[in-house]
């Protein structure tokens, strides 16, 4: 098969947090994390708060200096040196329409900042017809460019942050958690902007979401985190209807169902406690505390990723099939 | 029948501000019942919070209740002096806000916090009401409940703080109370498990309980009963599965159509179009008729009123009138 688009092989990224007076202790928020996204793919990242997934995208973007692991993007490394060429192909849209617009920039300079940075025009001319077909591309018209951020709602705020991730044509989005702070009926039309948007340019996104509902959704695989660790990943239908770890299972059937009768009927897996502080991961298997299949090897050693079914694979002593 | 609990009628709240007066909720009516679940569906803005502080006489500045009356046990509390409503407050009808973050005080420990409820609607004692807050930490599952008492709200997790919350406002047996997005800040396991407490709780003490979210699962899961809001009106209501399963106002199906299933066709999401009302300038006719498909000409001008669909369901959409006309048209000429 041809390369991946991007491939991270054993991830990690630690922050040091004081913890007293010259006392560090290191937060493990991402610890060894690999996975492969190929061209005009979507691959969804779940997890609950707390679990890494942000970190995770930020860290790909070299927003952070991972502390180990390698990130190859076209079977290319990047490192501190060429990341400035990857930018132009690695975008992201964040969670927070709010706080990721300048609010004193219009949104003509907002779309249009990037096309300066990476001297994407020749004309003033030029640098204006790309904003222009930018903004129509994400929906928006090209009214709206001398319009500033606050004059807009959520949703439309969101298209001007897809914009201009857009206007450096990238190949690939990092997509955190883009629709979580929208209305429902708002949320539908992003979704199907994000959507479009693939079809179209071929974008292969990395979506970060909690809601289980949108990810499956979007995504052709996912990958389910907890504590800086991925845990399971399966093709999207597999994760819903055959999830292997205990973990996933109790995710998927924590998720409210907008059915009543479904509602009435199902049967729920409640997980007792919460999930550990991630300065004091436990030993071995990270969730073993909450699992109602624990054995002895769970604290002694940590499950690896196996692949149990083709293209699905499971970090679990013992796994169960679901019934 | 008994007189229903709570009975809310043809209540209006506005805030007046310098660009002109928002009128957060105009004219709802609804009623609820002892041990009963009546869910408040809507977007961000459509009053549905601001009907619950409007309840509890809550409403910020420069908020206020024009119009309507709320009948509690038949007073009408909007009319109640201030020193009468608190005593209702906390003890008769009381709310868990949407974020545990910043609705805990965060410079008193969580037992104070307990106990100056307890001690300001009961008549226990100081020992008393520490034995009453233990109990009550027990009850919402919290661990290490002595513990707790002398911890800051810092120290606690998201989940924690929320079953504090809780435990705060159900330690003094309350007839109502009203859940405001109580589990938005909450993760999926974390809000199972305060979703299956509350429920408990519900059955354990007889408790009537106003669910608001813009969470449809979560609606599925608890009400009996759902109104869905929007621009400050009753758009539709009914019981649960009347609402899912027979939806009849636009904006309803709207919503239900803009949720992605979980099935293994992955199709097309139906959003709906536009934006959310602005509440500064309202339409003359029905509030949602920009964004719906179905809109004639009348549904600019006038505004629908509540119809029957049957006995269980009500929905205010010129839609429904028309196609009730026909479908009644047609019986005459049959």
């Amino acid at each position: 098969m041809a390369e991946h688009l991007l491939e991270v092989k054993g991830l990690k990224q630690h922050f040091p947090i004081k913890t007293g007076f010259m006392k560090k202790t290191m937060l493990k928020a991402v610890d060894g994390v690999s996975f492969t996204i190929d061209r005009g793919e979507t691959l969804g990242l779940v997890g609950e708060s707390g679990c890494g997934k942000t970190t995770v995208g930020r860290s790909l973007l070299r927003l952070y200096k991972p502390t180990a692991g390698s990130i190859k993007y076209h079977g290319q490394e990047i490192d501190d040196q060429n990341i400035q060429g990857f930018r132009k192909q690695m975008q992201v849209v964040f969670q927070d329409p709010y706080s990721s617009l300048n609010p004193r920039m219009t949104v003509g300079d907002i779309v249009g900042e990037p096309l300066d940075i990476h001297k994407l025009y020749k004309t003033e001319k030029e640098r204006e017809q790309k904003v222009v077909s930018l903004l129509e591309l994400v929906g928006l018209n090209s009214d709206h460019k001398r319009r500033y951020a606050h004059e807009f709602s959520g949703g439309q705020r969101q298209r001007i942050g897809i914009a201009r991730a857009l206007a450096v044509d990238p190949e690939f989005i990092v997509c955190d958690e883009p629709v979580s702070a929208l209305d429902v009926s708002i949320q539908a039309q992003i979704i199907n902007t994000f959507d479009e948007l693939q079809q179209k340019l071929g974008l292969a996104y990395l979506f970060i979401a909690h809601d289980l509902h949108v990810v499956h959704h979007m995504s052709r695989r996912i990958a389910v985190m907890y504590l800086g660790k991925i845990v399971e990943t399966a093709v999207a239908d597999d994760i819903i209807n055959l999830p292997m770890h205990p973990y996933t299972q109790s995710l998927i059937s924590a998720i409210p169902i907008p059915d009543p009768k479904q509602a009435r009927e199902r049967h729920r897996i409640v997980l007792q406690g919460e999930v550990p502080s991630p300065l004091n991961v436990p030993s071995g298997c990270a969730f073993r505390n909450r699992c109602r299949w624990r054995q002895d090897i769970c604290a002694e050693q940590t499950p690896e990723l196996r692949e149990l079914a083709p293209g699905h694979e499971v970090a679990c002593w013992n796994p169960q099939m679901p019934k | 029948m008994s007189q229903p609990l709570l009975q809310v009628k043809n209540l209006h709240t506005m805030f007046p501000t310098e660009s002109g007066e928002v009128r957060a909720v105009n004219g709802i009516n609804f009623s609820l019942e002892r041990g009963k679940v009546l869910g408040i569906v809507g977007e961000s803005g459509s009053g549905k919070s601001v009907t619950a502080y409007s309840i509890l006489r809550i409403l910020d500045n420069p908020g206020r209740i024009t119009q309507g009356e709320i009948l509690f046990e038949e007073t009408d509390i909007t009319k109640l002096p201030r020193n009468q409503m608190r005593q209702i407050r906390g003890s008769k009808i009381s709310i868990i806000f949407q974020d545990p973050m910043t609705s805990l005080n965060p410079v008193y420990t969580v037992g104070n916090q307990l106990m100056e409820a307890i001690r300001l609607h009961t008549s226990r004692n100081r020992q008393q009401a520490q034995e009453r807050a233990l109990e009550m930490l027990e009850l919402v599952g919290v661990n290490e409940p002595k513990k707790r008492l002398k911890q800051y709200p810092y120290q606690l997790s998201g989940g924690m703080r929320q079953r504090v919350m809780i435990a705060m406002a159900l330690a003094c047996e309350p007839d109502i109370l009203i859940a405001d997005e109580p589990t938005t800040a909450l993760d999926v396991t974390i809000q199972a498990q305060i979703l299956e407490l509350m429920q408990e709780l519900k059955n354990k003490l007889g408790m009537a309980i106003i669910m608001i979210t813009h969470d449809l699962g979560v609606i599925a899961e608890m009400c009996d009963e759902i109104i869905v809001m929007y621009a400050g009106r009753v758009c539709e209501r009914g019981t649960a599965d009347e609402i899912f399963y027979n939806p009849r106002h636009e904006y309803t199906k709207g919503l239900l159509r803009s949720i992605p299933k979980m099935t293994t066709t992955k199709e097309r999401l139906t959003p709906i179009g536009g934006s959310p009302v602005d509440l500064l300038n309202m339409p003359k006719g029905c509030a949602f008729a920009a964004r719906c498909d179905r809109a004639m000409k009348i549904c600019l001008t006038e505004q629908p009123e509540e119809i029957e669909i049957n006995p269980d369901h009500r929905a205010a959409c010129w839609v429904n009138v028309k196609e009730g006309a026909l479908a009644q048209g047609g019986q005459n000429n049959g």
